[in-house]
């Protein structure tokens, strides 16, 4: 039986957990360093010479910002919560284990959701028009969230080294970038590839984010979001249950 | 199952706790209750399960066997921990904020209306001579300043039962007074303090009763003074002299069953402490000596620790 004030106590101490982790972790310089100008300076040396119009470069640069920033500081605060030994003082508050990887969640998606807003600014400015404002921004937010909780698995390993999880997050992270359709739209990849591009989740937040700017989504938005929505459930799922059982390892 | 009518009355119960770390066992079918309003001693040496136990009746890890209550409700339940406050052992407050944000952000995470939770964070900075810093960042603070800030944030709840793992180790004279002041003063509020160390002076001045583990299973539980009494062959003449002194004569004297040297004094063991007086008093004359301190000591809490933790080794 659920308790729904256990429920609601939880979502708002998630929320005061999210508002530390902000205030503590995501005013630093790496989350400017590898949340923006890292995927700008990423994107920019694919692009620069190809001719690309703006209507292709900022569904791709949207979906590597926001996909760089929600994973950039996620995967680390548990780490630097652990080695700073503040960790065992939040676990021994009146939290449950999950609730402290839902406001961590929470965090990085609101992070995630400022910095899109840049690109999509670039965007206008360079003359693009967004036909379907209702699904892109649907489709930010689901990414954004999908994209935290992808963080946060990043550091289910239990271990206090923060220099670690960013090897094992850049091992995935890097690869992703590659296969989801952001540099090679998914009608020029081999059926291979559209094979590979499928099992990433940024691949359907790119693929919606054409849908809504150049009107040439490759998969029905149904597919895409539906894919999108499966993949967070899964992350989110995944995140909660592997911190439930490393967390006490962590201290 | 605890029997509910002894569990209502005590504040913490532990039955047949265990916990495993692989093939090593930290905790060892442990058993004891704290009653409600006690200053409960938890003494052990390094590794002895004290952590480990802490940590089970704090939710912070899980027990594999046995139970574990706070005031009837299982450790590490949501209402347990409410009721609870915590010094973790070497724990940290948030450097990169000030010691008012610490505070505000630990009363967020235990419900505790603002006002309030203002009202109680001025007080308790105030009674731990932290207010002037409240607003400074703890990066700044001592060791000292920041585990007064721990123990602030564990008393921002105004919590029922208070759990504290070595909260005075490695601390300056001043930070230790102010914290066992604090401490003295909750339970004479009735609040029920769970106080983890292996400093006997400080167990001995502060606690009702103490448990003593060692390799995970209690040896012993009771009031200091019991404990103390209960050891027997442990008392010693400390005597120190003016001019130097062959140890090894004082080892020889009558009656004297061990000998031990602390700082510029000696420590004498014997089963018989008058007559060794005696023979001290004949052996300074004799050896031409100066005798300036003569003191008839019982055992202390450490003489009791250390024959119930050596008991325990010699068994093995």
């Amino acid at each position: 039986m659920i308790d729904r004030d256990i429920v609601w106590q939880q979502i708002r101490r998630a929320l005061v957990i999210a508002g530390k982790d902000i205030r503590i972790y995501y005013f630093k310089g790496p989350v400017v360093i590898f949340g923006v100008l890292f995927p700008v300076f990423l994107f920019l040396s694919f692009t620069i010479g190809r001719h690309l119009t703006a209507d292709f470069m900022i569904p791709g640069l949207l979906g590597m910002i926001l996909f760089f920033t929600a994973t950039s500081i996620s995967p680390i605060v548990m780490p630097w919560e652990s080695q700073a030994r503040t960790l065992e003082r939040l676990m021994s508050c009146p939290i449950k284990p999950q609730t402290i990887v839902i406001g961590d969640i929470i965090a990085s998606f609101a992070f995630g959701m400022i910095i899109s807003v840049v690109p999509i600014i670039i965007g206008l400015l360079m003359g693009i028009t967004i036909s379907n404002p209702v699904a892109l921004a649907a489709a930010i937010i689901l990414a954004g969230v999908c994209f935290a909780a992808l963080g946060i698995i990043f550091s289910i390993p239990p271990t206090n080294m923060p220099a670690t999880i960013n090897m094992i997050a850049s091992v995935v992270k890097f690869p992703v970038v590659f296969i989801s359709g952001i540099f090679i739209a998914l009608n020029e990849l081999p059926v291979w590839g559209r094979w590979i591009a499928y099992m990433s989740p940024l691949t359907y937040f790119t693929d919606i984010a054409r849908n809504s700017i150049q009107d040439q989504g490759y998969l029905p938005l149904i597919i895409d979001f539906t894919a999108l929505i499966g993949f967070t459930i899964v992350f989110i799922l995944v995140a909660i249950f592997m911190h439930r059982k490393t967390m006490p390892a962590r201290i | 199952m605890p029997n509910v009518a002894s569990v209502n009355s005590e504040a913490i119960t532990v039955r047949k706790l265990s916990k495993r770390y692989g093939v090593v066992t930290a905790v060892k079918d442990i058993n004891f209750a704290v009653k409600e309003g006690e200053f409960f001693g938890f003494l052990g040496p390094n590794g002895a399960g004290k952590t480990t136990t802490v940590r089970i009746l704090t939710g912070v890890i899980e027990a594999d066997d046995g139970v574990a209550l706070i005031r009837g409700s299982s450790a590490g339940s949501i209402k347990a921990k409410q009721i609870a406050g915590v010094v973790p052992e070497m724990a940290n407050a948030y450097i990169d904020f000030s010691a008012w944000s610490n505070l505000m952000l630990m009363a967020d995470l235990y419900g505790i209306a603002s006002s309030q939770a203002k009202e109680r964070s001025q007080a308790l900075l105030k009674s731990l001579g932290l207010f002037d810093r409240k607003d400074s960042l703890v990066k700044t603070y001592s060791k000292g300043m920041r585990q007064r800030l721990i123990l602030a944030m564990a008393l921002v709840s105004d919590p029922e039962v208070l759990f504290l793992d070595e909260p005075t180790s490695g601390l300056d004279v001043q930070s230790t007074r102010l914290i066992k002041d604090l401490l003295r003063s909750l339970n004479a509020r009735s609040k029920t303090i769970f106080l983890t160390t292996h400093d006997m002076d400080e167990a001995n001045q502060l606690c009702d009763r103490v448990a003593i583990i060692n390799k995970g299973s209690i040896v012993a539980i009771d009031a200091p003074e019991k404990l103390r009494m209960a050891t027997r062959g442990r008392n010693s003449v400390e005597v120190s002299f003016s001019n130097g002194v062959n140890p090894r004569h004082l080892a020889q004297l009558p009656g004297v069953k061990e000998f031990e040297k602390v700082g510029d004094k000696y420590h004498l063991y014997t089963d018989d402490p008058g007559k060794l007086v005696a023979t001290l008093a004949d052996y300074s004359r004799t050896a031409g000596l100066k005798i300036v301190t003569l003191n008839i000591l019982a055992p202390s809490l450490e003489d009791a620790f250390v024959a119930l933790t050596g008991k325990e080794e010699r068994h093995d």
